[in-house]
Formats: C-alpha cells, sequence, structure tokens
C-alpha cells in the first residue's frame, strides 16, 4: 500500500518532494555535514531500516559495512568500517547526514549519497547501463533516510 | 609487499562462518603453473608509473577461490579452451571477398602471433591511433580479407583474440605508455580515476584502495586485465575487456561507455599498463 502510493507519488511529481518533506536539493547539512531536522517529521521506523540496509534493491549498506545486528543477512562486506556501536558514536543528526550523503562529513570517501539526485557523471537510468530519460531519483526515499536513521541509532555497543 | 589478511578479514570470516554459508575464500599465497610447464607471474613489483599508489601488482587470480584457482591450472580443465580450439578452426577458414584466411597472411598462429598479445592496445602508426588487439582482427577481416567486422563483444572475436593471446601465455605484459601512445594513456588514466554515476564511484574506489576486501560476497582483485579475454564461470563465455568494463560502470549506476570505442580503448590502454610485469593468461578463468 505504501510502497505503491510512493510510486504513483513519484510517477505524478517526478523528482520533487512529497509535501512536508525536505527534498534532495532542499537539504540544510551543517557545517560538519550533520542534518538536524527530521527529513520527513515522522518518526523513523528501525525496523524497516534494518530491511532496508540488508536489501540488495534498496540501501545494501551490507555490501560494505559489517553489522553484527544483521547477521541473518548473508555476506557482509569490509570496505567501510564497522557499523556495530554507531549509535555511541554518532548523533542522529550526524547519521542522518552520514545517510543522506557522507560526503558532507568526510570529503573524497567512498561512500554513495543516498538523498542526492544531480551533480553525478554520466548518471545512468538505474543499473541499466544506458542514459536516463528522465529526472533521477535519490536511492533512497526521506522516509527510507529516516528509517535507517532510527535503526542506526539503536546500535548500540552496550 | 604480500597484503596480510588483517583482523577484520578474519574476524568477517569467522562472523560469516558461523552465522551462514561463507563465501569460498582464495588463497591469495598461491602459485600458478598452466599444464605444468608454464610458470606465471601473478604477482610482482609495481611498474614505475604506479609505484606511488601500490608496491606489489596481483592477478585476479589470486583473489578466487581454490575451486576456480584451479580450473586455469589444466587446459583439459580451463571451459575457455573450448573456444581458443574453434578460433583455431576459424584461423584457417577462407571468408570474405579476397578469398583469404588468417593462415593466408599470417600462417601458423603459434609462430606468427607469439607475443603480439603482451604489448597491446598498441599505437598504430598508419591509424595514428591506438589500436586494441579486436580492433586489429576487425581491420585485418575489413580491409584484407574483405569480410563482415565482428561484433567487439562477441563470441567470434573473443575466441579469436583468445586463440591469439594463448600464444603469449606467460609472457610478461608490456604496453607501451610513452610516445604517440601516451596522450591515450593520460586519458585512460583520468578515466580511471573519475567517479561516475548515482553511486560516485571510481575504478580505484574499488581496485586500488580495496583490492583484498569483500565487497558483499564479492572478493576485489586490483582488476588486471592481463587474463583477457577471460571465462567467467558467471555466464559462462569469453568476456573480453570492453565487456567487463562495461560491467563494472553499469554498476556505478552510470551511462557506460561503448565498447571498442575510444574511450574504453583509452581505459584499456591505461588499466593493460598497470599489470606490465604480470604474466598474459588468458584464457583465464574467474567467476
Amino acid at each position: 500500500m505504501k510502497l505503491t502510493s510512493l510510486t504513483l507519488a513519484a510517477a505524478l511529481f517526478g523528482g520533487a518532494a512529497l509535501a512536508g518533506e525536505v527534498g534532495p536539493k532542499e537539504v540544510a547539512f551543517t557545517e560538519d555535514g550533520a542534518i538536524e531536522a527530521s527529513l520527513t517529521g515522522t518518526a523513523g521506523d528501525a525496523a524497516n531500516g534494518a530491511i532496508i540496509m540488508g536489501t540488495k534493491s534498496k540501501g545494501n549498506c551490507v555490501a560494505c559495512h559489517e553489522i553484527t545486528a544483521l547477521a541473518d543477512v548473508p555476506f557482509h562486506g569490509e570496505v567501510g568500517p564497522l557499523m556495530d556501536g554507531a549509535g555511541d558514536r554518532w548523533t542522529e543528526a550526524e547519521l542522518r547526514g552520514l545517510v543522506a550523503n557522507a560526503k558532507m562529513t568526510f570529503e573524497g570517501t567512498m561512500m554513495p549519497a543516498f538523498y542526492k539526485m544531480d551533480g553525478f557523471i554520466r548518471p545512468g537510468d538505474a543499473y541499466t547501463g544506458k542514459a536516463p530519460t528522465e529526472a533521477l531519483t535519490p536511492i533512497l526515499t526521506a522516509q527510507e533516510i529516516e528509517d535507517v536513521v532510527a535503526f542506526l541509532v539503536t546500535l548500540k555497543d552496550e | 609487499m604480500t597484503k596480510p589478511m588483517g583482523t577484520k578479514t578474519l574476524t568477517a570470516i569467522a562472523v560469516a562462518a558461523c552465522a551462514f554459508a561463507a563465501p569460498a575464500m582464495a588463497d591469495e599465497s598461491a602459485s600458478l603453473v598452466v599444464n605444468g610447464e608454464i610458470d606465471m607471474v601473478t604477482r610482482t613489483a609495481a611498474p614505475a608509473h604506479i609505484s606511488d599508489v601500490m608496491d606489489e601488482i596481483n592477478s585476479g587470480w589470486l583473489y578466487r577461490s581454490d575451486e576456480t584457482q584451479a580450473l586455469q591450472t589444466d587446459d583439459f580443465d580451463n571451459p575457455g579452451m573450448i573456444f581458443v580450439d574453434q578460433a583455431l578452426e576459424t584461423w584457417d577458414q577462407v571468408d570474405g571477398s579476397e578469398g583469404k584466411s588468417c593462415a593466408s597472411c599470417h600462417d601458423d598462429v603459434e609462430g606468427s602471433m607469439a607475443g603480439v598479445r603482451a604489448v597491446y592496445p598498441k599505437w598504430n602508426e598508419t591509424a595514428g591511433e591506438v589500436r586494441t588487439l579486436a580492433h586489429q582482427i576487425n581491420d585485418c577481416r575489413e580491409n584484407q580479407m574483405g569480410a563482415e567486422k565482428w561484433k567487439y563483444t562477441g563470441g567470434k572475436m573473443t575466441a579469436m583474440e583468445a586463440l591469439i593471446s594463448v600464444q603469449s601465455r606467460g609472457m610478461p605484459v608490456n604496453v607501451a605508455i610513452d610516445g604517440p601512445a601516451q596522450a591515450t594513456w593520460e586519458k585512460g588514466k583520468e578515466m580511471y580515476y573519475t567517479r561516475t554515476g548515482q553511486l560516485e564511484l571510481s575504478c580505484a574506489n574499488c581496485h586500488e584502495d580495496n583490492y583484498g576486501n569483500m565487497i558483499r560476497a564479492d572478493h576485489l582483485s586490483q582488476g588486471q586485465i592481463n587474463g583477457f579475454p577471460v571465462y567467467r564461470l558467471k555466464n559462462t563465455k569469453l568476456n573480453n575487456a570492453h565487456a567487463r568494463f562495461k560491467g563494472c560502470v553499469r554498476d556505478t549506476r552510470a551511462e557506460t561507455y561503448k565498447p571498442g570505442g575510444s574511450d574504453f580503448v583509452a581505459l584499456e590502454l591505461y588499466v593493460a599498463s598497470r599489470g606490465n610485469g604480470l604474466s598474459v593468461e588468458a584464457p583465464s578463468v574467474r567467476n
């Protein structure tokens, strides 16, 4: 149900943000790359965030990060740092900034931006290898970013 | 310098082994001898032009599982050799308006093509451009034989590339990067470090900064192309370098470049040069 309405909205409005959402081009990063305010005003769903992080067609965060809490998802990568304890090391605002566009926190980081829609070199139409025929949409929606952040803040060392 | 498996890697393996089926890990210290007689150089000192970024260059063979590694040690086990045999038949077949086969001009492939693969891509003085081996094959077909050009990434082409490459197996890759080829090489270098697509990833992000690390279930290699064309277990056919480049660029959520086009020619020359000193392995076997 939710997915259908999101797809419909994307079709109707292209890359424009849903009413009440902060669009990818309107995000206010602090000097250190954090995002203080929620992108949607709706509390994130940590359980859904965990699913997004382990799903290849969504965040696929486990491709690069090992996350003990997601041990039931096979094959965690080792390109990025271990996510265990991320909720101790970072504030919610910092985590939101890192997921949306980590390059605002770490200049030159390999980590892709999950809430960005332009400024790319040779952007393609998803994984087709072809040029896009319409405006790109961010890899994750505003609410999906909030869901991932809600999960990350629960990752405490103890 | 041999890149040791870090604690992080060992921890990841331990976690993987406990929680779920572990990806098959490679023996990065193995040595490759083909048919009990061709000693392959799979690790050697990095060429001078990349010694600022890495000490040692490694063949992708080192990053594959024991089972995949073993397939390349004997031509009877190497599925890529089937296509080499097919191309050997093609070598003698007349095609096109001039009534010629490859053999009409080049005689035995064993003698005429020894060492050729090791120096390609290469500057072509007459054409005034850097040419790949595939380009030269099509140039022969079109202009010497009067035959149809083959599709750049097609099966006829990759098989012929493999047949010609086999005649250089065990020889060190030695592409020229200076003189008239230098401008093309510089362009390829710039491409190597350009972060493309919505994921904003360059070749270097994975293959220079993270080789040896796992990305999901894939063991990242240095992206060397000394083994191309490569038989991939994933698609059960030979793949040339441009076909693989295309897949990599696509996976950055980018618009790819055209196989056989000048962009990929430049990238092939640059990537090949990063492997100067490794043995020609083609047809190699990878996953």
